[in-house]
């Protein structure tokens, strides 16, 4: 009974101690003027124990056009890189769930490899792939099918490539799993009642998979979203995203309490869909 | 069966399968009439399942036609056959409710919706499910969940349904109850059935024939009787139900009779055999009986047509309506008996070491010619 308390403990500490407290942490902050010292923002309560706190970095945000477009960019890339990688990603787990159980023990590991190396490294390689010089490049170059080089460096798409290959195995992995477990019998029996391949996929296939895509989707947005090194190193002025706003307020305008409210804003963005689809869930079940 | 019953509605023309090297349905040819409850019996792995396949299209001959009601259906995607399918594992679909799952089939043949709802009652009434048409599949027990998957495979009405292993997941009371409803909804509604099995019994009081396969042959195909009473070969005596078997070679060989020499049997055996088995003197056969054929007794028996030898009781099992029993002869062979038990009483028949006479009639003894 007590190490079954404790092992239960275990998670609720860890939640407490790296998310709850830094939360409050920035939410402190956020709600405190900046000011010229070490730290940089006013504390919590004055000289007099009264409580001084402001709503003005909030309001910033509402007041600076500037910060509603940075956060509609945000969640429209990573929308669409999500859906680029449910693109990818479904027919890849399809097709690994399929597969002989011996190679698909080999084509697991293929999609789980990349990540031995450094995140970082392999962000720079997509800049060797994308530059102007780049491998892309001179390649399409090399066939005759441009003449000058495109520019994919610093812009948008740079980005949306960068995210779609980073978080593809996050889609993937969870489709997989739930792909695996499916009866193969069920897309038989669709068919064997008058279900062509096509129909037996909308009607089997895709609704047992929902809860593979949703937590894919999840996975790869809800990181996405808050992306910081993609856009800095793949993206170019235009690619504004919150990620690097956040960055940017923190260390190089050291505006701490802007920078807090930034990312509770952002945080609040990302529990809006979570609930959503939670809620979603709990419906169809019922329904059905 | 009378003469205007369409006697090859499903046509199997030496069909065969292989998978690679492995040949799972090797040139089977089998016509199956129309309202025929056709079982496919076997072991595991003796291509059944693969012959069911190919009917319902799941799968395609590597040689051979399969022509249903005159079509030759062997290049049709399952969808476009008027065949449904009972699969094993049910498949029902666990995100729709029972009536969702029941009128799936007529959703994908755009029937009106009001029709499809007449339907749907229909088969909820057969199957008896009524209350539970809205019922997601987790919610039922392994009897509905059949009951499901039967109805959603009939509603169609379809040409033929195709049952792999119909019953195999339920338990002994429900499958026995079973067996009695599927047939009494195949006199129902006429469609024919054909039923893989692997269980010997399910097969014998379902069907009104059976093929008894084996390593992608057919050994015999006939009706329950003809499978248990004259079986062909070895393997179909041994395979359908339990049997005596024993080797030998022929002494004297007339018309209608022959005897046998088993080393095994201190005594020559006599046996009845079929006409149109040819066998000589000297040749090599086995003679299988049944255990309920041989008859039991403490004094020696005064027909003398028949086999009698001399053994004593090894073992016995009481199991209620009979008894099994193991007799043991001088020479070590081990014969299998039972008996039914006519009389109540307490008392035992026989006890351990205790010594008997067995005897069967030459009528009772299957002579088998060949070592399949």
């Amino acid at each position: 009974m007590r190490w079954q308390r404790v092992t239960v403990a275990i998670p609720y500490l860890w939640l407490l101690v790296f998310f709850l407290l830094p939360f409050a942490i920035i939410l402190k902050i956020s709600l405190a003027d900046p000011v010229i010292a070490q730290p940089p923002f006013t504390p919590t309560f004055d000289a007099q124990g009264g409580l001084s706190v402001t709503l003005d970095n909030f309001l910033f945000l509402l007041t600076d056009k500037l910060y509603a477009i940075t956060y509609l960019n945000s969640v429209l890339m990573a929308l669409a890189a999500m859906l680029l990688c449910l693109l990818l990603g479904f027919p890849m787990a399809y097709g690994i769930a399929r597969a002989a159980p011996q190679t698909r023990s080999l084509l697991l590991l293929l999609i789980v490899l990349p990540f031995w190396i450094s995140f970082l490294l392999r962000v720079y390689a997509w800049m060797g792939l994308l530059n102007n010089y780049g491998v892309i490049n001179n390649v399409l170059m090399w066939l005759g099918l441009i003449d000058q080089p495109i520019q994919f460096m610093y812009t948008n798409f740079a980005v949306f490539i960068g995210l779609t290959y980073s978080y593809l195995p996050f889609m993937i992995l969870p489709l997989y799993a739930t792909l695996e477990r499916m009866d193969l019998d069920l897309i038989e029996a669709a068919q064997d009642l008058g279900a062509s391949r096509t129909q037996a996929f909308w009607d089997v296939t895709w609704p047992l998979a929902r809860a593979g895509v949703i937590a894919g989707c999840l996975l790869v947005f809800i990181p996405a979203m808050g992306e910081y090194v993609i856009p800095y190193l793949l993206g170019g002025p235009e690619s504004m995203l919150i990620g690097r706003v956040l960055f940017d307020e923190f260390f190089v305008n050291r505006d701490w309490p802007l920078a807090s409210s930034v990312a509770i804003v952002l945080l609040l963005l990302l529990v809006v869909p979570i609930v959503f689809m939670q809620r979603n869930e709990a419906k169809l079940e019922e329904v059905e | 069966m009378s003469e205007e019953i369409q006697k090859d509605f499903i046509r199997i023309r030496n069909v065969s399968k292989h998978f690679g090297d492995f040949v799972a349905v090797d040139n089977v040819d089998l016509a199956i009439g129309r309202g025929e409850l056709f079982s496919i019996l076997g072991a595991s792995g003796c291509g059944k399942s693969t012959l069911l396949r190919m009917m319902a299209g799941f799968e395609t001959p590597t040689a051979g036609t399969i022509e249903i009601d005159g079509v030759d259906v062997t290049a049709l995607p399952p969808y476009e056959r008027p065949v449904n399918m009972m699969f094993q594992s049910y498949a029902i679909f666990p995100h729709m409710n029972v009536e969702k799952n029941i009128a799936y089939g007529l959703r994908k043949d755009g029937v009106a919706n009001s029709e499809i709802a007449k339907r749907v009652d229909d088969m909820l009434g057969l199957v008896q499910l009524g209350d539970f048409r809205k019922r997601i599949p987790d919610q039922l027990s392994g009897g509905q969940r059949q009951r499901v998957a039967l109805a959603r495979a009939l509603i169609k009405e379809p040409k033929v349904l195709l049952l792999d292993e119909p019953l195999a997941a339920l338990d002994k009371k429900l499958r026995e109850q079973t067996q009695f409803e599927l047939m009494n909804i195949q006199d129902q509604l006429g469609i024919t059935f054909v039923v893989v099995t692997h269980d010997q019994e399910e097969a014998m009081t379902l069907s009104t024939r059976i093929a008894v396969m084996d390593k992608g042959r057919f050994l015999q195909v006939g009706d329950p009787k003809e499978i248990y009473e004259y079986p062909q070969s070895r393997f179909v005596a041994d395979f359908v139900g339990t049997i005596n078997i024993f080797e030998g070679s022929v002494t004297e060989a007339s018309d209608k009779t022959i005897t046998v020499n088993c080393p095994d049997v201190t005594a020559p055996i006599r046996a009845l055999h079929d006409a149109d088995i040819d066998v000589d003197v000297g040749q090599a056969v086995c003679i299988a009986v049944r255990p309920e054929k041989i008859f039991i007794s403490h004094e020696q028996p005064e027909d003398d047509e028949g086999v009698r030898v001399r053994g004593v009781v090894d073992d016995f099992g009481y199991l209620g309506n009979l008894s099994l029993y193991r007799i043991r002869l001088e020479n070590g062979r081990m014969i299998q008996v039972s008996r039914q038990n006519r009389r109540r009483s307490v008392k035992r028949f026989v006890e351990w070491e205790d010594e008997v006479w067995l005897s069967w009639r030459p009528r009772s003894a299957v002579v088998i010619v060949g070592d399949d």
